[in-house]
């Protein structure tokens, strides 16, 4: 990533003031300033910032920051605050209806991903609420918008609502409500062409549509990358249609997301949902402090150990631990916590979401190569069952044909075979220290 | 004679436009939200501030920030004028302005030639051109309108639908073959891209086409399996045909912000990006972010999408692109000689 978080902004100031003991109002104008930046890179609107910054000096210049022992983590701490209060809290509830069907309406402009995200919502609100959507295809522009909404239905087996091309899209959104009472729907979800928010003919349709389905709600779909121009997107959508609430996409991309803070700012409605990748079950409540720290640039632990219960079969993290504890896991077990380990995805994300590794990353030879993980996994793949359960086993011409069937060399098996003997003696020396202990295991023995 | 007199001077002179009458008027047309937001907050920002101080400064900064000006870029450029009105002694804020719009426009056109930067071609052969970016910015539609420029060129155009990930993508490209009368090469969806751009390539040979364009899929920089794959495609275009691909055009949505800083230079390194194609240009109050990439990064800026019609995509003219912007602030000036 490109631009250093706050906390390394504020290096430079804090070194400075450490052998002083005393800080001034100076430096804590000098500390606002890179907050100031910080905020900036991260695509914050540069309005809301002024604000923020005014709120955070005040505080800062009193005796809060001041007088504080460690004033670089104070600041720190305010401006996180101040974050996540201006985010508010979390909301991640879908309206209902007092009749059925349920409308909700997706609005954005051009490749925010609102057909993409019709899918997942969908599709949360079938598998999370149990609910019975209908998908509305009303974008009648874009080539193959249709087809894309038809094929993301068939991958969900949810059924698609559409006229074709031709016909208006209020219609459409008419039509698509008869058909839903009909056969028992108790939401439909339109999905309508992306437009520029200063296109007033398209604006208008969007607003007839509204006046004639009544949607619960209206969801303004927006591109986490969106820079300082989300503001008056947002401004506008929410001025022309009264938006209920906003979804946040591509955030498993690296930009810190400032136009989240934007977008709550000027409108103050909630960011509802964020979409977090391209299949249609990687969409996720909207976490207010996760955010702060995001555009902070701070890491994301809690979003880290979050993925890992996801991915990590309760039942067999404990059948690791006792296996550990017995002192007998073997390469197979390896075997079995790499493939977890990659489930979570690539490694370089895990890495971003832990603090202060953006500077770790910044060094150029600590750079993480998957394709060692790879070379690992065909070394073991390569050893054969009784070898995985006993590595001692393994001499000198076992070893070469290892190396041969995996494509790697000696070395590299001696060196694999090497490590799995420390990892072995550590968890010896970890489990015995835990045995003085509580009986409370590691559940993830690669953290 | 001011500065914008030159300017103007140089779309009244034959000799030195380049391209045809309409362009200016195009980009009139489609940075109208641009110009106007940027010249409304000149002029309401040298009302304010009749004096060049400090405060001056820092709005100044705000309002180049508030356009998608990367922060060093404006941060650069702000400190050079703080120097340059030190130096010449400039206290009221209106003199000014004629330097800042010329800052501007140095840093729009770079320090090289003016000309816009034509598309690299193969002389004895199949040319290729590699669309890449991140997803939602316009790749298949930019594709569409480049096969419609190319084929009024008098050139014969193959299309390579090398998305093979998105619901739709496919379609998406063969509705724009059918509008542009220009053959698509397809496999289903799921297939790997790399040989459907491979096949896209014998194809386009064996039809004698001039010029190949490879679709790809939308990927964020930092997954690094995708970008992997782009690799992977990068290295069958090289070897199936040497000096291939001509051109690798990034697509960037002009509404990103800081990000798209990151994703030219990640894409640069896996897919040796030669030029960008600038997307919805027309929609934003922005057009900053040319002002960043042109800056920090040595890639040129190429297209530019201005609009949703089939020839709304145009050459990237830095004089076109000034003259858009400071449109309303040229007028402004003659009025008042």
């Amino acid at each position: 990533m490109a631009f250093e978080g706050l906390a390394d902004r504020l290096q430079s100031t804090i070194q400075k003031i450490r052998g002083r003991g005393k800080v001034t109002e100076q430096d804590v104008k000098e500390m606002t300033r890179e907050v100031r930046l910080a905020l900036l890179e991260a695509d914050v609107n540069f309005k809301v910032v002024k604000q923020l910054i005014n709120k955070i000096k005040e505080r800062a210049i009193g005796q809060e920051v001041m007088e504080s022992l460690t004033p670089g983590q104070q600041v720190i701490k305010v401006v996180q605050e101040e974050l996540t209060q201006l985010m508010g809290g979390e909301q991640s509830k879908i309206a209902t209806a007092e009749r059925p069907p349920t409308v909700i309406m997706m609005v954005g402009l051009q490749g925010a991903g609102k057909t993409t995200t019709t899918g997942k919502l969908a599709n949360h609100l079938r598998k999370k609420h149990n609910r019975n959507p209908l998908l509305v295809a009303a974008d009648v522009y874009r080539p193959a918008a249709i087809d894309q909404l038809e094929t993301l239905g068939k991958q969900l087996s949810l059924p698609v609502f559409s006229m074709g091309t031709e016909a208006n899209p209020v219609d459409i959104a008419n039509e698509a409500i008869k058909k839903a009472k009909e056969e028992h729907h108790d939401y439909v979800i339109i999905d309508t062409a992306g437009r520029l928010h200063v296109d007033e003919k398209l604006m208008d349709e969007l607003t007839q549509i509204k006046t004639d389905v009544k949607p619960a709600e209206i969801f303004l779909v927006v591109d986490a990358m969106t820079g300082q121009d989300a503001v008056n997107v947002a401004e506008s959508f929410d001025s022309q249609l009264d938006i209920s609430g906003v979804v946040l996409t591509k955030l498993d991309g690296d930009t810190r997301g400032g136009a989240a803070l934007s977008i709550r700012a000027v409108t103050g409605k909630p960011i509802k949902f964020v979409g977090m990748g391209e299949r249609t079950d990687q969409l996720e409540a909207f976490h207010p402090e996760r955010m702060a720290s995001r555009i902070l640039g701070m890491g994301d632990v809690l979003s880290l150990i979050e993925k890992a219960q996801e991915n990590v079969d309760e039942k067999q993290a404990r059948d690791l631990e006792e296996k550990m504890r017995s002192m007998s896991f073997t390469f197979d077990d390896f075997l079995e916590q790499m493939s977890q380990v990659k489930k979570m995805g690539p490694l370089d994300d895990l890495l971003d979401m832990l603090p202060g590794a953006g500077k770790m990353k910044g060094m150029k030879n600590v750079q993480l190569d998957e394709k060692q993980l790879v070379y690992v996994e065909a070394i073991i793949q390569s050893m054969t069952r009784k070898e995985r359960q006993e590595p001692s086993l393994i001499n000198a011409s076992r070893k070469k044909r290892i190396a041969k069937g995996s494509g790697r060399s000696v070395s590299e098996v001696n060196r694999l075979l090497k490590q799995f003997e420390d990892m072995k003696k550590m968890m010896k020396q970890m489990t015995n220290m835990q045995k003085g202990k509580k009986k409370r295991g590691m559940k993830f023995p690669f953290m | 004679m001011s500065f914008f007199q030159k300017l103007k001077n140089k779309f009244k002179n034959p000799e030195n436009n380049t391209t045809d009458e309409q362009t200016p008027e195009k980009y009139k047309e489609g940075l109208k939200k641009t110009r106007t937001s940027f010249s409304d907050k000149m002029n309401n920002l040298m009302a304010r501030y009749r004096k060049v101080d400090e405060d001056f400064f820092e709005e100044l900064e705000e309002v180049l920030i508030g356009s998608d000006v990367g922060v060093t870029t404006v941060m650069d450029l702000v400190d050079e004028l703080r120097m340059e009105a030190k130096r010449q002694n400039i206290k009221d804020s209106s003199q000014l302005k004629d330097v800042i719009s010329e800052k501007l426009v140095e840093i729009y056109q770079g320090d090289e030639d003016e000309q816009p930067q034509k598309l690299q071609i193969n002389e004895n052969g199949l040319t290729i051109y590699l669309f890449v970016g991140v997803n939602g910015v316009g790749k298949t539609t930019s594709i569409g309108k480049m096969a419609y420029k190319l084929k009024n060129e008098g050139k014969k155009v193959v299309m390579a639908a090398g998305d093979t990930f998105r619901a739709g993508a496919i379609e998406q490209l063969q509705v724009w073959g059918e509008r542009t009368g220009v053959e698509v090469i397809r496999h289903n969806a799921g297939s790997d891209p790399a040989a459907v751009i491979y096949d896209g390539i014998k194809a386009a040979q064996a039809r004698g086409a001039d010029v190949l364009l490879c679709d790809t899929a939308g990927r964020l920089q930092n997954k690094v399996n995708l970008m992997n794959e782009l690799n992977k495609v990068h290295r069958v275009i090289e070897r199936e045909v040497p000096g291939a691909p001509h051109e690798v055009l990034l697509v960037l949505d002009a509404t990103t912000g800081q990000n798209a800083l990151a994703q030219a230079k990640t894409f640069q390194e896996t897919a040796k990006v030669s030029g960008i194609v600038l997307s919805k240009l027309d929609g934003t109050a922005k057009g900053g972010i040319v002002l960043a990439i042109r800056n920090e990064m040595q890639i040129p800026v190429k297209f530019v999408g201005l609009g949703e019609q089939m020839e709304d995509l145009q050459e990237f003219d830095p004089n076109a692109f000034v003259y858009g912007i400071f449109a309303d602030l040229m007028q402004e000036e003659e009025q008042a000689e």
